[in-house]
C-alpha cells in the first residue's frame, strides 16, 4: 500500500516534523516501500492470536511512597536551553498578546 | 608484563592485577596510550572522553570483580561525567544529571567509565554511519562499517581500547556489530538488565548488552549488571541466572540447526562459520537438532512497525525545551517544538518517527500496529516451540560480512534487513549471543549467533566458550584464554 505525499505531510506536522517540499515525494518511496514489505505480514496465520502487551502480566507492583531519591530543581534544570526564576522558559504560548 | 600492555589483558585478568597493586589509572590510560593512538584517529569509536574525568573516575574505582576495568559505554547509557548525546545533533552538549542503574552498578564494582562510544542517532540503525558525530569504521578494513547502531563500543573493544563495553540491542544492535568487530555480543533476557538511564528508542525492545574479547568476561560482566532495579518496573523480579559456570563445557546438550533460515541471501563465508561452530560443539560433546524455524522476513516487518511506533512516542520528548539544542529562531512554542525537532533529528530518526506515527495514527492502527503485535505473538511462540526441541539455537548474526561504507545508506530496507537474524530476538524478549569463529579468508572477522529461552544465559556463554575454544574440552577451563584475533592495520 502506497504512501502519498500529502499523508507524509499531514503525519509530519503530527510528528511536529516540517518535511522540506522537495524531499517530500521520495520520502513518501521510502516510506511505501517499508510499508510493503510490512505487508508480508498478511500472509502469517494469526488466527487465535492476541496482540502481545508491553508490560507482563506479572509485573511487580510498588508502594506508591516517595522514596527520597529525587532531583533538585538546580539538576532539573541545569541543561535547560533557556531558564528564568527556576522554571524553565520556553516562547509565547498564545501567539500576539500584545495589539 | 609493563603498565603499557595493561590493554592486551581480559577484564578479568585486568581486575586481578589492579587488586594486586596495579593502579586502575594505569589500566584506564593503557589503552588510550598504546592501540587509541593507533587506531582511534582512524576507527573514530568515541565519541566523548576527558583524561580528566578519566583520571577521576580512576580515583574512586573501588576494589570489586571489575577493579580498575576501563570500560567505553554506548552514547545512549546517562553518565554524570560525560556528555550523553545518543549520536543527535538534538542532545549537542547534554549531560544527565543522574547515572543510570548500570553505570552505577559497573562503579560500585570498580569499573572505570573511560567515555561514550559513537552509535546511530538514537540506536537507529545498522553501520553506525548514521552518527550526527561523523561514522565509526571497522578496525579490521577501514573501507568497511562496524556494524550498528553500537558500532563504537564494539570497534573499541576490537582494537583493544578496552576489555569491555556496553551498548543497547533493540534489534540487534549488539550482536550484529559484535559480528562485524569479531568480539562476544550479549543481549540478555528482556528485564535483566536495568534500562534505566538508557535513552528509550522501543521500550519493549531495548536492553543494555555487553561487548567483550572473551566469553569469561561476558558472564563477569553480566554478574554485576544484571538484576531488579526499583527505578524500571520491566526488570524481572528475583536473582539473576547464575553465568559462573561459563566454562563448564556443553556435553549432553542439544542445539538447534534451523538450515533453512540460510538456504538463500547468506553469504558463503557466514554459511562456513556456522558449519565450523556447529562442529566444535559436536566434538565438545553436544548434538544438532535439525527443523525448519520462521524465516526471518517476517520479524523484521513486525519489528519496523513496533519500533518504529515505540520510537515516535518515545522521541516526542525532545523538544527544545528541558535539554540539548533548541533552534533559536521561533516565535511561538509550537515553531519551537517543531524548527528543533526538524533541524536537530537526522534523517533517518525522521523516517523513523513518520513511520510510526503513520503506524499508530487512526484508521491505520489495526492494520499496521495491532497485527504487528500479534505477529509478534506469533513469533514469541515460534520460539517457545523450538526451545521445547533443543537448548539453544545456533543461527547466523547477520546475513553478510561487514560491509562497506555508502554500501547501504541510500536503500532504508536493505539496511533493515541486516538485522533479519537478530530481531526476532528482541520481539520474543530471549537472550541472544554473538559469537567470534575467526576471521575469513579476506581477513574479516566472521561470527555465529546463538538464542535460548528467557534467562538461558548461563547455557549461552557455556556454548559460546565451547566455540571459543573450538571445541576442545580439555581448555575450556578458566586457565585456558581464548587467542583473539588482533586487526592489523592495512
Amino acid at each position: 500500500m502506497a504512501i502519498t505525499r500529502d499523508e507524509v505531510k499531514r503525519i509530519a506536522e503530527l510528528a511536529r516534523l516540517e518535511i522540506p517540499e522537495a524531499k517530500l515525494e521520495r520520502l513518501a518511496g521510502e516510506l511505501s516501500k517499508v510499508l510493503d514489505f510490512a505487508a508480508t505480514l498478511n500472509r502469517l496465520d494469526l488466527a487465535g492470536l492476541e496482540p502481545s502487551q508491553f508490560a507482563p502480566p506479572d509485573a511487580p507492583l510498588r508502594e506508591d511512597a516517595v522514596n527520597g531519591r529525587r532531583l533538585s530543581r538546580e539538576a532539573a534544570l541545569a541543561a535547560a536551553p533557556e531558564r528564568e526564576d527556576g522554571f524553565f522558559r520556553v516562547p509565547p504560548v498564545v501567539e500576539n498578546l500584545n495589539p | 608484563m609493563s603498565a603499557a600492555d595493561l590493554w592486551k589483558l581480559s577484564a578479568s585478568a585486568l581486575a586481578a592485577r589492579v587488586r594486586g597493586g596495579a593502579t586502575a589509572a594505569q589500566a584506564a590510560e593503557a589503552g588510550f596510550e598504546g592501540p587509541a593512538r593507533l587506531w582511534e584517529p582512524d576507527v573514530h569509536a568515541v565519541a566523548h572522553t576527558d583524561a580528566d574525568a578519566r583520571a577521576a573516575s580512576a580515583r574512586g574505582a573501588g576494589d570489586g570483580p571489575l577493579a580498575g576495568v576501563p570500560m567505553l559505554l554506548k552514547d545512549n547509557i546517562c553518565t554524570t561525567d560525560y556528555p550523553t548525546t545518543c549520536g543527535s545533533k538534538i542532545l549537542a552538549g547534554y549531560r544527565p544529571p543522574y547515572d543510570a542503574t548500570a553505570v552505577k552498578r559497573l562503579r560500585a564494582a570498580g569499573a572505570v567509565v573511560i567515555g561514550k562510544g559513537n552509535m546511530d542517532e538514537f540506536a537507529m540503525g545498522s553501520s553506525t554511519e548514521y552518527s550526527a558525530y561523523g561514522p565509526t569504521r571497522n578496525p579490521y578494513d577501514l573501507a568497511r562499517v562496524p556494524g550498528g547502531s553500537s558500532g563504537g563500543p564494539a570497534a573499541a573493544v576490537a582494537y583493544g581500547l578496552c576489555p569491555i563495553a556496553l551498548g543497547s540491542d533493540t534489534g540487534g544492535s549488539v550482536r550484529q556489530p559484535a559480528a562485524f568487530c569479531g568480539v562476544f555480543g550479549l543481549k540478555p533476557t528482556y528485564g535483566r538488565i536495568s534500562r534505566y538511564g538508557l535513552v528509550a528508542f522501543g521500550s519493549s525492545l531495548d536492553q543494555i548488552g555487553i561487548f567483550a574479547r572473551h566469553a569469561g568476561d561476558v558472564a563477569l560482566a553480566y554478574s554485576v549488571l544484571a538484576g531488579p532495579d526499583p527505578y524500571d518496573a520491566t526488570t524481572r523480579e528475583g536473582a539473576a541466572p547464575d553465568v559462573s559456570g561459563w566454562e563448564s563445557g556443553v556435553d549432553g546438550l542439544s542445539f538447534g540447526w534451523p538450515e533453512n533460515l540460510w538456504k538463500e541471501g547468506v553469504e558463503p563465508e557466514v554459511i562456513e562459520g556456522l558449519e565450523s561452530a556447529a562442529a566444535w560443539l559436536e566434538r565438545a560433546g553436544a548434538t544438532r537438532v535439525r527443523f525448519d524455524f520462521l524465516p526471518g522476513e517476517y520479524a523484521v516487518a513486525t519489528y519496523y512497525l513496533v519500533a518504529t511506533a515505540e520510537a515516535s512516542s518515545n522521541l516526542a520528548r525532545f523538544d527544545g525545551v528541558r535539554y540539548g539544542f533548541r533552534h533559536e529562531d521561533s516565535v511561538d512554542l509550537r515553531a519551537l517544538y517543531t524548527r528543533t525537532r526538524s533541524a536537530g533529528f537526522g534523517p533517518e530518526v525522521q523516517r523513523r518517527i513518520l513511520l510510526g506515527t503513520y503506524a499508530l495514527s487512526a484508521g491505520y492502527y489495526d492494520a499496521y500496529y495491532l497485527t504487528a503485535q500479534r505477529a509478534r505473538s506469533r513469533i514469541r511462540r515460534e520460539y517457545q516451540d523450538a526451545f521445547a526441541r533443543c537448548d539453544f539455537m545456533l543461527l547466523p548474526a547477520a546475513p553478510t560480512l561487514p560491509f562497506r561504507l555508502g554500501e547501504k545508506t541510500e536503500d532504508p530496507l536493505a539496511m533493515y534487513l541486516s538485522d533479519i537474524f537478530t530481531i526476532g530476538a528482541n520481539l520474543a524478549g530471549i537472550p541472544g549471543l554473538s559469537v567470534p569463529v575467526g576471521l575469513s579468508g579476506s581477513g574479516l572477522p566472521r561470527a555465529v549467533q546463538l538464542l535460548g529461552a528467557e534467562d538461558s544465559e548461563p547455557t549461552l556463554l557455556r556454548a559460546g566458550r565451547a566455540i571459543e575454544m573450538k571445541g576442545e574440552k580439555s581448555r575450556f577451563d578458566r586457565r585456558h584464554e581464548s587467542e583473539f584475533a588482533w586487526p592489523t592495520k592495512r
